[in-house]
């Protein structure tokens, strides 16, 4: 593993096993992560990138499988670990903020003693002023006052709560964070603030971070890195300045022809016809080209090679895309 | 000067919330003194952040509420005219209620599980009895065309959960469309959706609006959709409207503080943009509201760009 | 999506999917197989009297009778226990004997040892008779399978009865409100409060319960009482998704929404009730009959009814089929519409699906 990753996923291959049959829902994937660096993972709803984020955890569902592929965290392999040192991980190593994480506190137990509990977990050792104390510090570090630890959660806005969240998942001094569309059902104007203050923690500790949404107005601006996912596969990935001034894959065109923007030349915009496919179906070759709009020949007929292949410095697309463009 | 399609003056609603037995009830100002108006043709986005008072707006313009106070009128199409929605005798409410509609952000919610596509298309028509079932299917196949749902055949018999949520959502569409009223009010309608499908169903509604010639009040939290979508921006916060102006007067000049505010909190998908922060200071407004008094509760400032002179100072 | 759907269609492949649904349900399934058998058993009876299978001399459940002639001895029962013939006392008298003590009133001049001709009913299970026959000489099966059909008709009117009044009701309070809800709240909360069983012995008392009266007054109970609280709340729900706020936009009436838009989507909670119901009236008639305050020919609870006033069901297990069967049939059955009604949650319930 390179020293200078912090996480390194190769060729992962995960499926959910339910009663109409498997959902192929992460295809080969891989993407490296740079100690210190945030990463943007990007695509629709049912693209698989929640999947990954489970995955890396080890929180998938029961019926979820990991077939193949290795995740490497700071060196270790974590795929066919035991629960023991996985527990290690999990939110020691690798701390996550869920998708709708408002809604994950207890109603009935004062915030501060659920980050407590967290905490106790993973240092028992510590007495309890010292947790006190490293709670204090961390909500100083989200924006919020101490007395937040003392209120239940429905006494808090959903800014706040937000915050709390973000102060949790520090709290067993993690070194990569994975953060699930974490501003979710905020007002932009919150957004904005829980924006800046994940970027300033991601400073001040030296964090890496993954971040994932669909929104690629917020991916802009918060991640150096990003890998656009289609369907269970990532189709590009590189730098983001890269990414955004040169896109090399339809479905990447797409995404950044189809949203809508407050600054420069109104314009019309781009759209998709049809839906994203079902991860059951097997398909031969690339799996976005019944939307694609303008595919080649190759692609039309399911005979495309699959593959990312490189088109700049840390920049790679799909094969069938870079031909055919 | 074109004819408006709908007039609201010092619109109110307020809701009582009892605060327990031995407390007084406190009210809660959901729409507080909204003015606006829009001219036929086109189109209103009413942008604002949740709780602030547009879904509130919405369902008092349509009856599901009743308003504290205000007037509304809206044009009713047989006398020409606009008329209030105040005491409508039977023909008045029916001419209303034809000619305004709205569309919701839940597409899956917006219709009846246990209807057929067909069902939820016609009910208007059976609502007001207008023509033979022959003729009604042959709208609802007609509609379900201009929608972009074809061939119509495959999707008649079909059930809210078979589609997908772009194709439930051009059904709502429909339904709204097929006793082409002249005012559509349309909640958030893509906010539920996926990214690439957003702009083919807002185009949908930007080619009908100009086909039908239907009126949008549109309401978003997204200021960037309400850019693509409205020739006219209205900014609402806390029950009132704070700043109107056409769109993109309101984005190269906007006045209200809590306007900047938003403005500057918008993320924008360009990673070498550095977004423009704006200052924000109440001297300019006090200016302003100096100079042209405070008794209206928006100023005029030129070039159809309305300010509110609420106080808003401790709450942005 | 390219082929051409018709409603039927539609509507066909909707059920078949609710019904694979079901099938998942290990409860559901068992539920069905039971209420199935018994339906088997209930619609059996007529076809066999029919078919001439089956006679009514011998097997009608109310005035059949069939024993066997037997000769017995007269014996009488010593005190002590063990003796010499006996080993105890349950063994006294024998499957041949017959005491002295209860020939003697109807043959004065009979004495211990003499032989006397006798009907042997209630009889054991034989190829004959499946479950034997009472001490009235009655085919135990046949009564079983009479009785089948009593719980299926009256559990089945009462819970209809019921489903459709709660529903209609439920409705009706969530949709208008105000005055109209409070009333059938607390009608509700007074309903729940009475106890229902008490009830109805109460109401034999005045008047002669047949199964009729018994399916109405469990119908108009159950219609009226709890079940209308939990229809009301899941109307609510209803009343305020957004296809009722469009269908008030464009300007449907109340009746109209209530009828086309609430109560269809009220339906399949109102099923689950339903099945759940007939558990309930099975159950209750049972005790009703066993009580002997109900006006009926033949039933389960009558059954057992019968054979406890016999004294058979002291005897232990010696007379088994004579309790057994029936008390079996009531729990079963009861049971099995409520596994149906559990199977049917899943159904409809897709927060509960593990899948």
């Amino acid at each position: 593993m390179n020293q200078q990753n912090i996480l390194e996923v190769k060729n992962l291959n995960m499926i959910y096993t339910t009663l109409e049959g498997n959902v192929n829902a992460v295809n080969d994937l891989s993407f490296e992560i740079k100690k210190g660096s945030s990463f943007g993972l990007v695509g629709e709803s049912g693209c698989g990138k929640t999947s990954v984020a489970m995955t890396l955890m080890q929180l998938q569902a029961d019926n979820a499988k990991i077939v193949s592929g290795n995740i490497l965290f700071d060196g270790q392999e974590m795929v066919g670990l035991n629960e023991k040192d996985l527990r290690k991980i999990r939110w020691g190593g690798i701390s996550i903020v869920f998708q709708g994480a408002m809604n994950a506190w207890n109603p009935v137990i004062k915030v501060g003693e659920q980050i407590r509990e967290a905490i106790r977990e993973h240092y028992p050792e510590n007495t309890r002023s010292e947790n006190t104390n490293k709670i204090n510090t961390l909500f100083k570090m989200v924006g919020l006052e101490p007395e937040v630890a003392d209120r239940y959660p429905h006494e808090l806005s959903g800014g706040m709560k937000q915050r709390a969240v973000i102060a949790l998942s520090l709290s067993c001094d993690p070194k990569l964070i994975i953060a699930d569309e974490p501003t979710t059902a905020l007002d932009v104007v919150i957004q904005d603030q829980i924006l800046k203050e994940i970027k300033k923690v991601q400073d001040d500790l030296g964090l890496s971070l993954i971040y994932i949404s669909h929104d690629i107005a917020v991916i802009a601006e918060m991640t150096d890195y990003m890998a656009v996912m289609y369907a269970g596969r990532i189709v590009e990935t590189g730098k983001t300045k890269d990414i955004f001034k040169n896109p090399k894959h339809s479905y990447t065109r797409m995404l950044l022809d189809s949203t809508p923007s407050i600054i420069g030349d109104k314009k019309m915009l781009k759209s998709l016809d049809g839906e994203p496919p079902s991860l059951m179906d097997n398909f031969s070759g690339c799996s976005f080209a019944p939307r694609c709009p303008e595919p080649s020949e190759n692609c039309s007929s399911g005979n495309a090679e699959m593959g990312l292949i490189k088109v700049g410095d840390g920049h790679f697309a799909d094969k069938c895309c870079v031909e055919c463009g | 000067m074109k004819n408006n399609i709908i007039e609201v003056k010092n619109l109110t609603k307020y809701f009582e919330v009892s605060g327990g037995i031995f407390q007084k009830k406190n009210i809660v100002k959901a729409v507080d003194d909204v003015s606006f108006f829009i001219p036929q043709g086109e189109s209103l986005g009413l942008v604002g952040q949740s709780g602030c008072g547009k879904t509130t707006t919405a369902r008092t313009l349509t009856l599901l509420e009743e308003k504290t106070s205000g007037s509304v009128n809206v044009y009713n199409s047989k006398t020409n005219l606009l008329e209030s929605i105040d005491n409508m005798d039977e023909d008045q409410l029916k001419d209303f209620r034809r000619n305004i509609q709205m569309i919701f952000q839940d597409p899956y919610e917006a219709m009846n599980p246990r209807w057929t596509i067909k069902d939820t298309i016609r009910e208007p028509l059976l609502i007001h009895n207008l023509g033979s079932p022959e003729e009604q299917e042959e709208a609802v196949k007609e509609i379900l065309k201009t929608v972009g749902l074809t061939p119509p055949e495959n999707y008649l018999n079909r059930y809210p959960h078979e589609l997908s949520g772009g194709q439930r959502q051009r059904v709502a569409i429909a339904r709204a469309l097929i006793m082409k009223p002249k005012f559509v009010i349309c909640d958030e309608p893509t906010s539920m959706l996926d990214v690439s499908i957003r702009i083919s169903i807002m185009d949908l509604m930007l080619e009908l609006a100009k086909d039908l010639g239907v009126s949008y009040l549109y309401i978003t939290h997204d200021l960037a959709v309400a850019r693509y979508m409205c020739n006219r921006i209205a900014v609402m916060f806390n029950g009132k409207i704070v700043e109107i102006a056409e769109t993109e007067e309101l984005l190269k000049n906007p006045v209200h503080p809590y306007t900047k505010r938003l403005i500057s909190s918008i993320p924008v998908p360009d990673p070498t943009y550095e977004r423009k922060v704006y200052n924000i200071n109440f001297d300019e407004i006090d200016t302003l509201i100096q100079k042209h008094g405070s008794e209206k509760p928006m100023i005029d400032i030129g070039n159809e760009h309305y300010i509110a002179t609420h106080d808003v100072k401790g709450l942005i | 999506m390219t082929e051409v759907n018709t409603l039927k269609e539609s509507r066909k492949e909707n059920l078949k999917k609710n019904f694979n649904r079901f099938k998942q349900s290990k409860i559901g399934m068992t539920g069905l197989v039971i209420v199935i058998l018994f339906g088997v058993l209930a619609i059996l009876q007529p076809l066999l009297f029919l078919s001439g299978i089956w006679d009514y001399k011998t097997y009608d459940p109310v005035v059949g009778y069939d024993a066997e002639k037997y000769i017995a001895e007269v014996v009488v029962c010593p005190d002590e226990y063990p003796n010499e013939r006996y080993a105890e006392r349950k063994e006294c008298p024998g499957r041949n004997e017959v005491t002295l003590i209860s020939v003697k009133p109807y043959n004065p001049g009979i004495k211990e040892g003499d032989t006397i001709e006798r009907f042997r009913q209630p009889a054991e299970p034989s190829g004959k008779h499946l479950l034997g026959t009472d001490s009235l000489g009655r085919d135990v099966f046949s009564q079983i399978m009479e009785g089948s059909q009593v719980a299926f008709i009256l559990g089945l009117l009462s819970a209809t009865l019921s489903v459709v009044i709660s529903t209609i009701l439920g409705s009706i309070a969530a949709y208008f409100g105000g005055f109209i809800d409070s009333y059938l709240m607390r009608q509700s909360d007074l309903l729940l409060m009475l106890p229902s069983l008490p009830l109805l012995f109460i109401i034999s008392a005045f008047t002669e319960l047949q199964v009729w009266h018994l399916a109405l007054v469990l119908g108009i109970l159950g219609g009226l009482g709890g079940s209308v609280i939990t229809i009301k709340s899941q109307a609510l729900q209803v009343k305020v998704k957004p296809f009722v706020d469009s269908a008030r936009i464009t300007g449907g009436s109340r009746m109209n929404i209530l009828f086309s838009h609430i109560l269809p989507n009220v339906a399949p909670l109102a099923l689950l009730f339903m099945v759940f119901g007939v558990t309930g009236a099975i159950a209750s008639e049972s005790v009703l009959s066993f009580l002997g305050l109900l006006n009926i020919d033949m039933s389960w609870g009558l059954m057992i009814s019968v054979s406890q006033a016999d004294g058979y069901i002291n005897q232990g297990l010696t007379y088994w089929w004579l309790v057994i069967p029936a008390g079996l049939s009531v729990t079963l059955l009861a049971g099995g519409f409520y596994l149906v009604g559990r199977g049917l949650d899943d159904v409809f319930n897709p927060r509960l699906r593990k899948r």
